[in-house]
């Protein structure tokens, strides 16, 4: 593999709140090999979508938000830009062309009064300037590509004629348009029954070793990471708090916080009793713990060292980083962990 | 899409509403409210009016229907009279006050009948759909349909003009706006869970429209009542200028219009000063309007 | 899983129902959604019954009809011993607070313009309780107690809090009346997985203090073999498969059944195993396949099942399919 397609660094994302500044997102860094899927796991309003969005460009602008960082997106032509740094006009461009996104609610994102065909017409139109006949039989091609049956009819179809499922592919084809280097999807399969997700988790991956695209896909499922990851990044009120290797971190996780997602994924072994749960809630952005932001729910809080203050995130083993202060002391308590239960 | 019962039923729009939303919704639309200048403008404008329209008159030595011979056409900002006189030298200042003072109270007693009605029937429809709701808005369409103006007329021909009288014909043709929009809203509201949840504790009809529906639509009701001031002043301007309205001696600004007609070249302040009036009051309702459409949207901020 | 004794009464019976939208009326004109066709059922009393389908299966319609907050197209529902099937809307309100309901949506379940206290309380104004307003507070307070909610609560309006919250806040004003029987609709399925065991470790543990029957819905298989006692798979309207849970699990009978299981995503990536996936969508209720409606996706199918629907037969104790083949080894979940 070449050099990395997306490179993030020190990306931290603050909301005009009044006259103070809310942190949402704290220096967020990773980077994004072509062919690699990132998994970007965490809570509801741990702060993931602000991260896409960031990358996106897609935030409201200054004086509402602050953005600081980088992201260093490769080009078609090898050059580096900056999408943080780049003038609106210049991420447009690159904006459905080299990057793209999917959302988690497919019909806020599809126009309800316009044909779909159209609509990925439109994106290919804008990116390639092709004509509208020529966009059209591209749009099929695409409808094809994710696996929507009847493509030529469909493509006349409205948003509202859909399922969720189909409008998700949709908005796949939409965002696969013009064959983008790096797709963030975030949460695309939520919405979704899970007969439906495992389709659309199908689709994702098969396209990717079609196009050698890079993932970043946002869920809170941890189930759903360990089908689809390469490497997994845990974000916590606005932090990374453990990533790594989707198998160092699923099989021998450092941190409270992604043990307790892991064990929270409800499973099909009717074990019975109580379903493991982590208690409380995430703290407000607007007065969040002096220490650890985990510590109010964290089952191994200690009020030294956590309370102190925010902890660094260290080296658990190789790409292997935590942010926990009590890590190597609880790893080597639980020693022999019991590996997960296969299933029957 | 909510109209398209085919459609798989959505799992909620979460991408919008997981947003913990604005905790201080009421203050955040005040804040919108005085964001927006020109309702802020118009608010003032209509405090201003009415605070002169009825303590002005008491501070102006004249009677509205007192004759001042010597000063008849008396031109504005000379002499006594502020504002000048009319052909019979009354003062033009207390008449156009005391105008103001039927004009905002036939506009604001026929927003409340017409909000009252519209209301009722938007709440009605929305709710019942089914065939009720589409024979209730079939009808608001019908006398929709029908030029207000004529009915204003019609109506105004037949019956003795008064402020009562006036107010009630003004509020018969004014109260389908607000029952379409009383109507849309709560057709939305009512598909919500909520109001099934209360069906299923075994609550009425009306229970369910008072206690539940009514008190989410009454933004929108709100607006389209600011606006109905508007509509209304404007629509006791124009009976009265055809001279089916408030009859003279007693002043409106819309037979003062009509009065200042004959007169346009030799006092047009005749003209001027009432016709000034009403665009004021009327824009300013209708700015207030806006303003509180955007301040009260009840839209999730993304 | 709460034991419900196997030889206890059924407190709701339903028999041939059937829920169709559309026909006659305004739009119509022949295009009906068959939304529920020929389901019947029993659930015991105590018992947790399990209803799950993909999105657009009926589920929630089939929910609702139990409720009667929709008139069922034909068939009969009894509660209690009593045929609830034709009871007007004043007969019903006697029996409202003896059943009740959990949504889905934690947004739109709650009017955003009452408290949470005023929510909570409104079943008990609705029903005239003659209660005064301490009396109700005190109730209200007591059901926010329940589901693990402070006082202060009460006071404030549903924006203020999390989805998994909110759900909290349904389910009190479910309890508040104290009702026999729940339908739980998709409770877990709008919240962060983290949450669901929260609100489903809540809902189980209310049933017990209670003795509920609950009707849980749900599209995730994990989810209810935790909650239930027996679980009914539903597609395309109707019941393709009802069996105890265990029973279920150790031995789905219907291949609908094996491909709901093989969805159910497992968090260990060391385990990459290749699925049984299902293609497609679900058929359009307008115009539903002849015969099985599942023989489109089924990797079993034969040109047999397109004869007739095939009913729900017997192929164990207590255990019913809907599927014309006995020959096939489906592949189950836990060993039997
Ligand atoms: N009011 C209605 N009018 C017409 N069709 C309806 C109506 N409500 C539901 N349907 C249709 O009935 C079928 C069953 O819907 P239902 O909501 O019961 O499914 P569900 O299994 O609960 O799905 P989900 O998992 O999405 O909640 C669907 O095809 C749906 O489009
Ligand atoms: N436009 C905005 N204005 C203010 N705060 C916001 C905005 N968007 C998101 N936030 C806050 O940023 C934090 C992270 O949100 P988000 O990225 O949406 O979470 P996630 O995607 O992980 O559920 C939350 O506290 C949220 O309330
Ligand atoms: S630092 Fe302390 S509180 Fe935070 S996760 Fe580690 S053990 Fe828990
Ligand atoms: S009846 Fe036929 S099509 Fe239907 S589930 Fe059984 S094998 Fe499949
Ligand atoms: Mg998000
Ligand atoms: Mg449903």
């Amino acid at each position: 593999m070449a050099g990395p397609v997306l490179e993030v660094r020190g990306l931290s994302v603050g909301f005009a709140d009044g006259r103070r500044t809310v942190p949402a997102v704290h220096e967020v860094a990773f980077t994004l090999h072509p062919g690699e899927t990132l998994a970007l796991v965490g809570e509801s309003g741990s702060g993931k979508s602000v991260t896409s969005l960031a990358l996106m460009r897609l935030l409201p602008p200054a004086p509402r938000t602050r953005v600081t960082g980088a992201a260093l997106l490769r080009g078609r032509d090898g050059t580096v830009h900056d999408l943080l740094a780049l003038p609106d006009a210049a991420v447009r461009a690159l904006r459905g062309d080299r990057i793209a996104m999917i959302f988690q609610e497919p019909m806020t994102s599809l126009n309800p009064v316009h044909r779909i065909g159209d609509q990925i017409a439109e994106s290919v139109r804008f990116h390639r300037g092709l004509d509208r006949h020529a966009a059209l039989k591209r749009a099929e091609g695409l409808i094809e590509r994710v696996g929507i049956p009847d493509a030529a009819r469909r493509l006349r179809a409205y948003p509202h004629e859909l399922s969720g499922g189909m409008r998700q592919r949709v908005m796949i084809a939409m965002a696969l348009a013009c064959d983008p280097a790096v797709l963030i999807a975030d949460e695309p399969t939520t919405a979704l029954d899970v007969t439906v997700q495992s389709q659309i988790l199908a689709l994702l991956k098969g396209l990717q070793r079609e196009t050698g695209m890079g993932l970043v896909f946002i869920t809170h499922n941890l189930g759903v990471v360990a089908e689809i990851a390469d490497r997994v990044m845990v974000m916590y009120a606005g932090r990374i708090v453990e990533s790594g290797g989707v198998v160092p971190v699923m099989t021998a996780p450092r941190m409270p916080y992604t043990a307790g997602l892991i064990a929270s994924v409800p499973r099909l072994d009717l074990k019975g009793g109580e379903m493991v749960s982590i208690p409380g809630t995430v703290p407000d952005p607007r007065a969040p713990p002096p220490g650890c932001a985990f510590a109010p729910r964290c089952p191994h809080r200690r009020p030294t060292p956590c309370d102190e203050a925010v902890p660094p995130l260290e080296a658990a083993g190789a790409g292997h980083d935590v942010r926990c202060r009590r890590w190597a002391e609880i790893a080597a308590a639980a020693a022999p962990r019991p590996a997960l239960e296969a299933r029957a | 899409m909510t109209d398209a019962p085919l459609a798989p039923p959505r799992r909620l729009a979460a991408l919008l509403s997981r947003r913990p939303a604005a905790g201080r919704a009421r203050s955040g639309a005040l804040h919108r409210f005085l964001r927006h200048r020109l309702a802020v403008a118009g608010l003032a404008a209509i405090a201003l009016m009415l605070l002169a329209c009825w303590l002005g008159p008491l501070l102006i030595p004249y009677d509205q229907l007192f004759i001042d011979i010597r000063h008849r056409f008396a031109g504005p900002f000379a002499g006594p009279h502020v504002f000048g006189t009319d052909q019979l030298g009354r003062d033009l200042l207390v008449r156009l006050l005391m105008a103001g003072r039927i004009s905002l109270t036939i506009g604001f007693a026929a927003m409340a009948l017409s909000t009252a009605v519209g209301t009722a029937i938007g709440l009605v429809a929305g709710y019942r759909g089914g065939l009720v709701g589409a024979a209730l808005m079939r009808c608001v369409d019908a006398v929709l349909c029908f030029p207000s103006v004529f009915l204003l007329l019609a109506l105004a021909a037949f019956i003795r003009p008064n402020v009562v009288t006036i107010t009630l014909i003004i509020a018969a043709t004014g109260w389908m706006e607000v029952a379409r929009v009383v109507q849309g809203q709560i057709r939305t509201l009512k598909a919500r869970d909520f109001t099934l949840a209360a069906e299923l504790m075994g609550a009425s009809g009306f229970y369910v429209m008072t206690n539940e529906l009514l008190r989410n639509a009454v933004g929108p009701i709100i607006v389209a009542a600011t606006l109905t001031v508007a509509r209304a002043i404007l629509a006791e301007a124009y009976v009265s200028f055809l001279g089916y309205g408030i009859q003279a001696p007693v002043a409106s600004w819309g037979n003062m219009l009509n009065n200042a007609q004959q007169y346009l070249g030799s006092a047009p302040w005749l003209a001027i000063f009432p016709g000034l009036m009403i665009t004021v009051a009327v824009a300013s309702f209708n700015f207030v309007g806006d303003g509180l459409r955007d301040a009260l949207d009840a839209r999730v901020e993304l | 899983m709460s034991a419900a004794p196997q030889d206890a009464a059924p407190l709701l019976k339903v028999e041939g129902l059937r829920q169709h939208y559309g026909g006659r009326g305004l739009f119509g004109r022949g295009d009906v959604v068959r939304a529920v066709e020929d389901v019947s059922f029993e659930i015991r009393r105590g018992e947790t019954l399990g209803l799950v389908g993909e999105s657009g299966s009926g589920k929630s319609t089939l929910g609702r009809a139990l409720l009667r907050a929709t008139v069922p197209t034909a068939g009969r529902i009894t509660f209690g011993g009593e045929d609830i099937t034709a009871w007007t809307a004043g007969r019903l309100r006697a029996l409202r607070p003896r059943m009740q309901m959990i949504f889905q949506d934690p947004f739109s379940s709650l009017n955003p313009r009452m408290t949470v206290g005023g929510i909570v309380a409104a079943p008990l104004v609705i029903q005239r309780q003659g209660l005064d307003r301490a009396a109700r507070r005190a109730r209200v307070i007591e059901a926010l107690a329940t589901v693990g909610l402070p006082e202060r609560a009460a006071d404030r309006y549903p924006h203020e809090f999390s989805g998994g919250q909110r759900q909290r806040i349904g389910i009190a004003r479910a309890l508040v009346m104290a009702p026999d029987f729940l339908v739980a609709d998709e409770p877990v399925s709008a919240l962060d997985v983290s949450i669901q065991a929260q609100v489903v470790n809540l809902l189980m543990e209310v049933r017990r203090r209670l003795s509920l029957t609950m009707l849980f819905i749900s599209h995730d298989l994990a989810v209810v073999g935790h909650v239930c006692d027996r679980v009914a798979v539903m597609y395309l309207g109707r019941i393709v498969e009802i069996a105890d849970t265990r029973s279920l699990f150790s031995g789905p009978r219907h291949p609908y059944t094996e491909a709901l299981f093989a969805a159910v995503p497992i968090p260990d990536p060391t385990l990459r195993r290749p699925r049984v996936l299902l293609d497609g969508d679900l058929p359009s209720p307008l115009a539903p396949p002849s015969g099985c409606a599942f023989r489109g996706r089924c990797r079993h199918a034969l040109p047999a099942c397109a004869a007739a629907v095939p009913p729900l037969r017997a192929v164990g104790p207590g255990h019913f399919a809907a599927c014309i083949r006995d020959d096939i080894a489906l592949a189950a979940p836990v060993a039997a």
